[in-house]
Formats: structure tokens, C-alpha cells, sequence
């Protein structure tokens, strides 16, 4: 009846566990609570959850990725500190079953659910504004998208307290993760969490790329697209070609695993390389996936606040253009260890090393940008700098690891470790964090604590060579990835030297909480108050309506003359619009994504259990729900112009507000 | 406590000083060749890296909002000259370390066989990884090792590496570069030990619960007392042959060194051959030929049942 699940599964007997449980359920509870108790169901339910606005799902994303990074972040730190312990005989506090579980979620959940889902969030909330259009092409299925991975994100949680994560790494290399070595479930909820989130990011990609495509308002040409709209369209052509390799690359491992089959396995035919061949045809462009956007962030950031144009437009579409392809051709260098001929491995080697060409070209371009402008020391600007400084460091180690023969020697090394950290918190991470700083205002009509952002700055870009440094040490050290203990007397100051690094990152994090909470509290300052839209002379068409946004962003569709003609208008003293008003066309909100996304948890998690009833009538949830929206005719509204009218002079009596103010 | 800041700086070279850099100081020639393109690359690209902070700082710095002394171009966007100089220096130096990169994959490709310049006859030994330890077979000779590897110096040691469970990595540091153990294949390896010591060699493939113990010493020493290495390890009574392989390549944590005298003269090519339907490549004819050994029957469950 319940397939594998009884009562064992649950890991009573693992105290950090029960904690952790009980920590979540009184948060859960007070959460529940306190929606209950202001009686806000009705509004989370209409104007949240069953939404179809790019903003608000934006935010949705933006409040997930945050949840996912405490997540990630406990795993990391907890994966220090064992460490940090581990020395000499003493075993430290986590078992390898339990530890061996910590760095695998600690990846997937880092990349899947924090990265991917930030990188979303900011797509969704900028996109549609920097191209003038009232939302994106497919707002259910962006809704849609929202909800796989959130119900992603929920059973690699829940793996937490039933039952177990996978032990194998966060791209569960087979024969490993095969039945024969991984017989538990912890491999079942990897392959069901990244497959759902998965079909959530293909769909997303497939909506952005179509809205980029066909929704840019009249006049903007390719040329005419701002720099972070550009990234976000390379970004959504490589997930369009590499997701739907890793979905078949998980399914061939699902096929091994539940119907025996040997695609992958030691006997009968099976290939391990072809599974590492196949995951990092998808792994490596997903490393630009998430890292392109960021480009697109450092772009608009550092264009702005040294208020000049960005230097090298075209050469910066060009370099974004070629990363997005050369990203195609350099997988092989995740296994250059394998055996593969010498001129394969020079043909893969070199091919990652001129991606350093284009994305050293990217760092100039952001430099000269500075160059002779007037360059403003804020928080996303720091975050800017450090950027620049940090991600140079990491492109270095790169492209030392692109060369096969380094590789040999650095390959699986905390070497490695530091390498990619450093690209992804100095790149990925830095530029989000400054995107959300700089995108904070539009959202939400007020901006972030500066004070408080800068202190966040300062810890992550202090902690972050204070964890990472002694990682490059222990990767020249001999020093391999996923260790449990160790008892190198050399290795262990290194050791403790990044666990206080990784405290002092907890403290950024502190910070970055504080920041919000301060925000908040202070919204209504009038300094803090975002009342024309514009709080930072912006240069593209997000800056040009409310912060919020209406619904629909835009009372008349802007015409584009050029690159940032919001900025050349502005300069020029044009009122951006004089056409007349007319009804608008929207989506309305619809909760069959939050049914789909019900009906796929359902079926995820039985089918990890081998619950198969349960499996079916989650299935035939999803495909009857599918059915019923498809069926359904209601789906949009016209705004009439009187609120339109409306809205329009709210936004200039504030804006006149702001202007008596200054 | 003030003065004690002064010394913060040396804090790292003090923390290094008497620490093994094993990845810098090679006891070999394909060590050697692995650190020297890896401080190379370090070097080369250190001349771009250093400018572009110091640069990224100074231009922050000189052209920040309040000092209204430095020069501003509200609509500087383009100069031809600077993007030539962005894209073409990048160029030059990628060129120079995929020149670098052309060389030394080929020169110090992991299946070239290495020479010395006496000649002297290379070393076979056979590596199979298993749950979790590292089984060493001396073909030529006929015994075999489990988790100590002992190598004559100044002989070129040509591996020949398989894995009887999950795939995983034979490196071993200080030798240099490291090759990936799969079932069912056999890849090469092709190192040497010019200096005796005591080497660490570890697996660098993530494979499982007792991965953070599957390490091994390797004792490289000089010729002759690997010879009496090896008379006294032939001198003992273990034997390593289809009966007792399993026993030994079971699943087992922290596995003790071991020592065979005797070991069966087709091990190796059975525990190929038994992920391949019981067929090898001969390597000398390149035929596929049938193994006839028992332990190519069905390939054992060596899993982690719990």
C-alpha cells in the first residue's frame, strides 16, 4: 500500500535531523499562524499564488532562491565544520552516510534551487519592462514554470525527514548512483526533484525566448536591446539546447534504476562515460546559464552608476553571443582524466581556454566603462567591484584547469573546488545580489538599506577568501573533493582557517537579512521612497514607469529610437509618450498551475516510494488539470481605460511629489 | 598586540614552511612537467590578471562620483583602439597557452610509455580499485598488493588500471597525473619515481562510504631493495587467485596492507572481461578472445547493502 515508506524512514535517530525538523515546523507554524490570525489568505491566494504577473512570480522566485541559499548555506557550513573537526582519528560529528548526503543536496540545491530560481526571478521582474511589453508570452505557463520548481525544491527538502538524500555527489555519477550501489531512495528524490524543476526551467526558457523574440517593443531592434535583456535571451537559448539533454540523461539513470535496464550500469553494456559525456553536455552551458545573466546585472549596474553608456555595446553582445556557443564545445574537460586520445583532450582544452577571450573582453568593457565616468560607491556597485576582482582571480584557476596536463594533477581537487566557488559566488552569486539591489526599488517602490548592504558586501567578499584560499592550498596540498576525515597534519590549519571563513559568510548572510528587515521597517522615509520610478537616473525602460509597475507596466507601449532611448529622452527633456489611452489586454490569474504543481508533487513523491496508486492519481491530476485550463475560455480581461487614467495620475502626482521634494 | 599585525603578511608563507606542497614539489618527471605548465599558465596569465585589478581599483577610485577634478565624458561609449587592444591581447596570450597546452598534452599524454635514458625495463603493475581499497597486481613478477604500491626509482612504471566496483581515480601526487578506474575498462597510466620516499596515493573519484579511506603508500626506492621487496613478499603464503579474490575484494572500510606471493597470471584480464560478457582485447594481437577464468562469471554484488 505505501510502497518502500514506513515508519522507519523517518531518521529519528539522528538528532541534527529532529532539530532542524522541529526548528522548520514552529517557523511553518508561525508563518501559518500569522496568515490565519490577519486573515491574508484570501489576498495570498488572488494576488499571489494563482498570479500570472512576471513581478510577482519574480518575487516569488527571489523569496525561494533566498529559503534555498539558508539551506544550501546550513550544508556548507555544517560540511566546514566537520571538517574543521575531523583530524586525526577524531570522526567529527557526521558519519559519511550523513555527510556523504550534506555535499550532494548542498550542489543541488545551490545550483538548482538558489541559482536557477534567482536567475529566473530577476528575468521574470526585468525582461518584459527593458523591452516594453505587458508580460511575457505564456503568463500561465510562467505561473506553471513557478510552481516545478517549487515542488522541486520540496522534495529534496523533505528528503530531509522521510527517508534520505542521494549519497553520490550533486551530478550522481553512475555506477554509483545505480540500484546495485545506491539501493535507497535518496538517488529516486534526486532524479524526481531536478526532473520536475526541470521541466519548469525548459518552459521558462521557451516563454523568455519567445517573449525576447516577439514581444519587443516597436523600434528596438536587436541592437536597440539593452545589455541584461541580450544575456537573458542567450541564457534561454542554452536552456533550450541543454535541458533537454539533462532530462533524457536522468531518464535513461530513472530507466536503470526502475525497470533494471543498463544504460549506465557496470554489466551488460552499460557506459558510465556516456552518462558523464551526457550530464556535462548539459553541465557546462548550465554554468553560463547562470552566469551570463549576471554579466547582463554587472552591465546595467556598472553603466549606471558610473553614469555613462556602457563601453563596447556591440563588443559585449558579441562576447555574451560567442560564450553562448563556445559553451557547447568544451565539456569534455570535466573528465580529461578519463583516457581520452591527446588530441581530443587539446581540442576540448583549448576550446575552454578561448572562452577566457570573450569573457576577459566582458571584464575590460566594464572597466572602461568606469573609465572618465562618475563612478557612485553603491551597494550593487560594490558588489560590482568585487566582482570584477574576484571573478578575474576564478577565470585565472579556470583557465590553469582548461589546460589538460594541470588537469591531470587538479582534477577532483579542493583546487577545483575553490575554482568553481570562486566563479559562481564572485560571479553568479556577487551579480544576482547586485541585480536585487539595483531591480529593489522597481519591485517593490522603495530601496534597499545601503549601510547594511555594503556590511553584507564586505563579509562575503572578506569570507569568501577566507574559505576559498586555503581550498586552492589544500587542492596544490593533495587534497581531494568530498572527503569525510582526514589526518594530514599539513592540511588541517587550511581547514580551520576557511571554517572561519564560512562564519564570517554566515555573517554576511546576517547582514543581508538585517538589510531587509531594515528596509522594510524604514520604507516610508522619504529617502528611502522610490516615487518617480527612476532612483537611479536609469538608462532603460524599467526606469521610465511606477516602482511598482501596474499590472500591465505599460499605460502606451513605448517607441524605441535607439539604445537607452528612455535615457536620451530624459536627457532631452521629451515626455516619453503622448499616445492616446486605450484598453489593455491581460491575462487573468489562474490556479491550475498551483494544481499542476500539487498533482506533480503528488506523483514525485510516490513515485520515489514506489506508491504507485498514489502515482497514478497524481498523473492523471496533472494531464485532467492540463485538460480543464486548455478547455477554459475565461482567460483574459481588458482593463478599461478609466483605470488606466487613474493609475496615470497617481504616478504624476507622486512624481510631482518627488520633484516639490527635491 | 599592534606589532602583532606586522607580521600578518607572513602569515601564509609561515603556514606554508615546513608543509608538503605535494602539487609543487614533484618526485618525477611527469610531476615535474604537470607543475611547470601550471605555474607556467599561473605566470602568463598573472600578466593580465594584475593589471586588470590594479586597473579595476584605480579607475573605481579615480573616478568616483565626488572628485569632480577627474576628467568626465558623459557619453564616451567606443574607441576602436582600446577594443583592439581587449580583444587582441586576451587573443595572444590564449594562443601562446593553447600552444603550451598542444605541447604538453601530446608530450606527456598519460598513455605514452615513458623512457629513461639507460633504457632500463619498465615496471608492469595492473591497478584495480575496489569498495574501498586499491589491489596492485605485478604482473612480471606474480605477486600483488593490496593499499601499498612499492616502486623501484628511475624505472618507468607503466599502469594498467581497471575498477572490479565504481569508477573512481588512481593518483597519486607527487608521481603526477592521475587516471580514472572504470569496470570493464582498462586505461593506462605511465609514471616514474625519481627520488626514493614515501609518497601518498589516494582515490580522487568520490565512490562511496569509505571513500575518505581508500588511500594507499606508495615507497618508491632504489632498485635493489625493491628486489629484496619483492623476494619478501614472494616469501609469504597468501595467494591471490579465483577462490580467494572475492574474499579480499569485498566491500570493506580502512582496508590493512596485504601482501600476495603468488597471484593468479590472468586475474586482471578476468575482472575486465567479466563486465564484458567474458570477452578481453588482446592487446598484443588485438583480438577479442574468451576468458576462460571463473572469475569472469557473473559479475559479483559487491553493493553497499544496508
Amino acid at each position: 500500500m505505501l510502497g518502500k515508506l514506513s515508519l522507519s524512514a523517518i531518521p529519528l535517530d539522528v538528532p541534527i535531523l529532529v532539530g532542524t525538523f522541529l526548528g522548520v515546523a514552529v517557523i511553518g507554524l508561525a508563518v501559518l499562524g500569522a496568515v490565519t490570525y490577519y486573515g491574508k489568505w484570501g489576498y495570498l491566494w488572488r494576488d499571489w499564488l494563482t498570479t500570472v504577473d512576471h513581478k510577482r512570480l519574480a518575487v516569488m522566485y527571489i523569496i525561494l532562491a533566498i529559503v534555498m541559499l539558508f539551506r544550501g548555506f546550513a550544508d556548507a557550513i555544517m560540511m566546514r565544520t566537520q571538517l574543521a573537526l575531523a583530524y586525526k582519528g577524531n570522526p567529527g560529528y557526521l558519519p559519511p552516510h550523513h555527510y556523504d548526503q550534506i555535499f550532494s543536496a548542498h550542489g543541488t540545491i545551490m545550483i538548482f534551487f538558489m541559482a536557477m530560481a534567482f536567475m529566473t526571478g530577476l528575468m521574470n521582474l526585468v525582461v518584459p519592462l527593458q523591452i516594453g511589453a505587458r508580460d511575457v508570452a505564456f503568463p500561465f505557463l510562467n505561473s506553471l514554470s513557478f510552481y516545478m520548481t517549487l515542488v522541486g525544491a520540496l522534495l529534496i527538502n523533505i528528503s530531509l525527514f522521510i527517508g534520505e538524500f542521494a549519497q553520490c555527489g550533486w551530478l550522481v555519477y553512475p555506477p554509483l548512483s545505480e540500484m546495485q550501489f545506491s539501493p535507497g531512495v535518496g538517488v529516486d528524490y534526486y532524479i524526481w526533484a531536478v526532473q520536475i524543476s526541470g521541466v519548469g526551467t525548459l518552459l521558462t526558457g521557451v516563454n523568455f525566448f519567445t517573449t525576447i523574440v516577439k514581444m519587443r517593443a516597436p523600434g528596438m531592434g536587436w541592437m536597440q536591446m539593452p545589455v541584461f535583456t541580450w544575456t537573458a535571451f542567450c541564457t534561454t537559448v542554452l536552456i533550450m539546447v541543454s535541458f533537454p539533454v539533462l532530462t533524457v540523461t536522468l531518464a535513461l539513470l530513472s530507466l536503470d534504476r526502475y525497470l533494471g535496464m543498463h544504460f549506465f550500469t557496470n554489466d551488460a553494456g552499460g557506459n558510465v562515460m556516456l552518462y558523464l559525456s551526457m550530464i556535462w553536455t548539459w553541465g557546462h552551458p548550465e554554468v553560463y546559464i547562470l552566469v551570463i545573466p549576471a554579466f547582463g546585472v554587472f552591465s546595467e549596474v556598472t553603466a549606471t552608476f558610473s553614469q555613462k553608456p556602457l563601453f563596447g555595446y556591440k563588443t559585449m553582445v558579441y562576447a555574451t553571443c560567442s560564450i553562448m556557443v563556445l559553451s557547447f564545445v568544451v565539456w569534455v574537460h570535466h573528465f580529461f582524466t578519463m583516457g581520452a586520445g591527446a588530441n581530443v583532450n587539446t581540442f576540448f582544452g583549448i576550446m575552454t581556454m578561448i572562452i577566457a577571450v570573450p569573457t576577459g573582453v566582458k571584464i575590460f568593457n566594464w572597466l572602461f566603462t568606469m573609465y572618465k565616468g562618475r563612478v557612485e560607491f553603491t551597494a550593487p556597485m560594490h558588489w560590482t567591484l568585487g566582482f570584477m576582482i574576484t571573478f578575474s582571480i576564478g577565470g585565472m584557476t579556470g583557465v590553469m584547469m582548461a589546460m589538460p596536463a594541470a588537469d591531470w594533477i587538479l582534477h577532483n581537487s579542493l583546487f577545483l573546488i575553490a575554482h568553481f566557488h570562486n566563479v559562481i559566488i564572485g560571479g553568479v552569486y556577487f551579480g544576482y545580489i547586485a541585480g536585487m539591489g539595483f531591480w529593489f526599488p522597481k519591485a517593490f517602490g522603495f530601496k534597499l538599506n545601503e549601510a547594511w548592504g555594503k556590511r553584507a558586501f564586505w563579509c562575503w567578499f572578506v569570507g569568501f577568501y577566507l574559505a576559498f584560499i586555503p581550498l586552492y592550498v589544500l587542492g596544490l596540498e593533495g587534497m581531494t573533493r568530498r572527503m569525510n576525515h582526514y589526518d594530514n597534519p599539513d592540511w588541517y590549519p587550511w581547514m580551520l582557517v576557511a571554517e572561519v571563513g564560512a562564519i564570517v559568510i554566515a555573517c554576511g548572510i546576517v547582514c543581508q537579512l538585517t538589510q531587509l528587515y531594515v528596509s522594510i521597517r524604514d520604507r516610508n522615509l522619504p529617502e528611502n521612497l522610490d516615487l518617480t520610478g527612476d532612483p537611479w537616473n536609469g538608462r532603460t525602460l524599467e526606469w521610465s514607469i511606477s516602482s511598482p509597475p501596474p499590472a500591465y507596466n505599460f499605460a502606451v507601449i513605448p517607441d524605441i529610437h535607439g539604445l537607452d532611448t528612455f535615457h536620451t529622452e530624459k536627457q532631452l527633456g521629451l515626455k516619453a509618450h503622448g499616445k492616446p489611452l486605450a484598453p489593455i489586454h491581460m491575462p487573468k490569474n489562474t490556479s491550475a498551475g498551483v494544481f499542476i504543481g500539487l498533482f506533480s508533487f503528488i506523483l514525485g513523491f510516490a513515485s520515489i516510494w514506489y506508491i504507485w496508486w498514489l502515482a497514478a492519481i497524481g498523473l492523471i491530476g496533472i494531464v485532467a488539470t492540463m485538460i480543464l485550463r486548455s478547455a477554459n475560455r475565461d482567460v483574459d480581461y481588458y482593463v478599461p481605460v478609466s483605470e488606466i487614467e487613474h493609475n496615470e495620475e497617481v504616478y504624476s502626482r507622486r512624481i510631482a511629489a518627488a520633484q516639490a521634494a527635491e | 598586540m599592534k606589532k602583532l599585525w606586522r607580521y600578518l603578511p607572513a602569515l601564509p608563507a609561515l603556514m606554508l614552511s615546513g608543509c608538503t606542497v605535494d602539487l609543487l614539489q614533484p618526485r618525477g618527471p611527469v610531476a615535474e612537467m604537470n607543475r611547470d605548465v601550471m605555474v607556467a599558465e599561473f605566470v602568463i596569465m598573472m600578466l593580465v590578471v594584475v593589471p586588470t585589478c590594479v586597473a579595476t581599483l584605480y579607475f573605481a577610485w579615480k573616478y568616483r562620483a565626488s572628485n569632480k577634478e577627474a576628467e568626465y565624458l558623459p557619453t564616451w561609449d567606443h574607441s576602436t583602439a582600446i577594443e583592439y587592444v581587449i580583444w587582441g591581447v586576451p587573443a595572444i596570450l590564449i594562443a601562446l597557452l593553447g600552444a603550451i597546452s598542444w605541447w604538453s598534452t601530446h608530450a606527456y599524454d598519460p598513455y605514452r610509455p615513458l623512457q629513461t635514458a639507460d633504457n632500463v625495463k619498465p615496471l608492469n603493475v595492473q591497478v584495480v580499485s575496489l569498495d574501498w581499497k586499491w589491489l596492485f597486481i605485478y604482473p612480471d613478477l606474480g605477486i600483488a598488493t593490496i593499499n601499498q604500491l612499492d616502486v623501484p626509482t628511475n624505472t618507468p612504471l607503466n599502469f594498467q588500471i581497471t575498477s572490479d566496483t565504481v569508477m573512481t581515480s588512481f593518483f597519486i601526487p607527487r608521481l603526477g597525473s592521475m587516471i580514472y578506474s572504470m569496470p570493464g575498462e582498462q586505461t593506462q597510466l605511465h609514471l616514474l619515481a625519481s627520488e626514493s620516499g614515501d609518497y601518498l596515493g589516494e582515490a580522487s573519484q568520490f565512490s562511496g562510504r569509505g571513500f575518505s579511506d581508500m588511500k594507499f603508500r606508495t615507497l618508491a626506492m632504489d632498485p635493489a631493495q625493491f628486489n629484496d621487496w619483492v623476494e619478501k613478499v614472494k616469501s609469504g603464503s597468501e595467494n591471490l587467485d579465483d577462490t580467494t579474490y572475492p574474499k579480499y575484494a569485498a566491500p570493506q572500510e580502512a582496508a590493512p596492507v596485504q601482501y600476495f606471493a603468488h597471484v593468479q597470471p590472468d586475474l586482471f584480464d578476468g575482472i575486465v572481461a567479466k563486465y564484458n560478457n567474458g570477452m578481453m582485447v588482446d592487446k598484443k594481437t588485438g583480438k577479442v578472445m574468451h576468458m576462460q577464468s571463473a572469475s569472469n562469471a557473473a559479475p559479483s554484488d559487491t553493493g553497499m547493502k544496508e
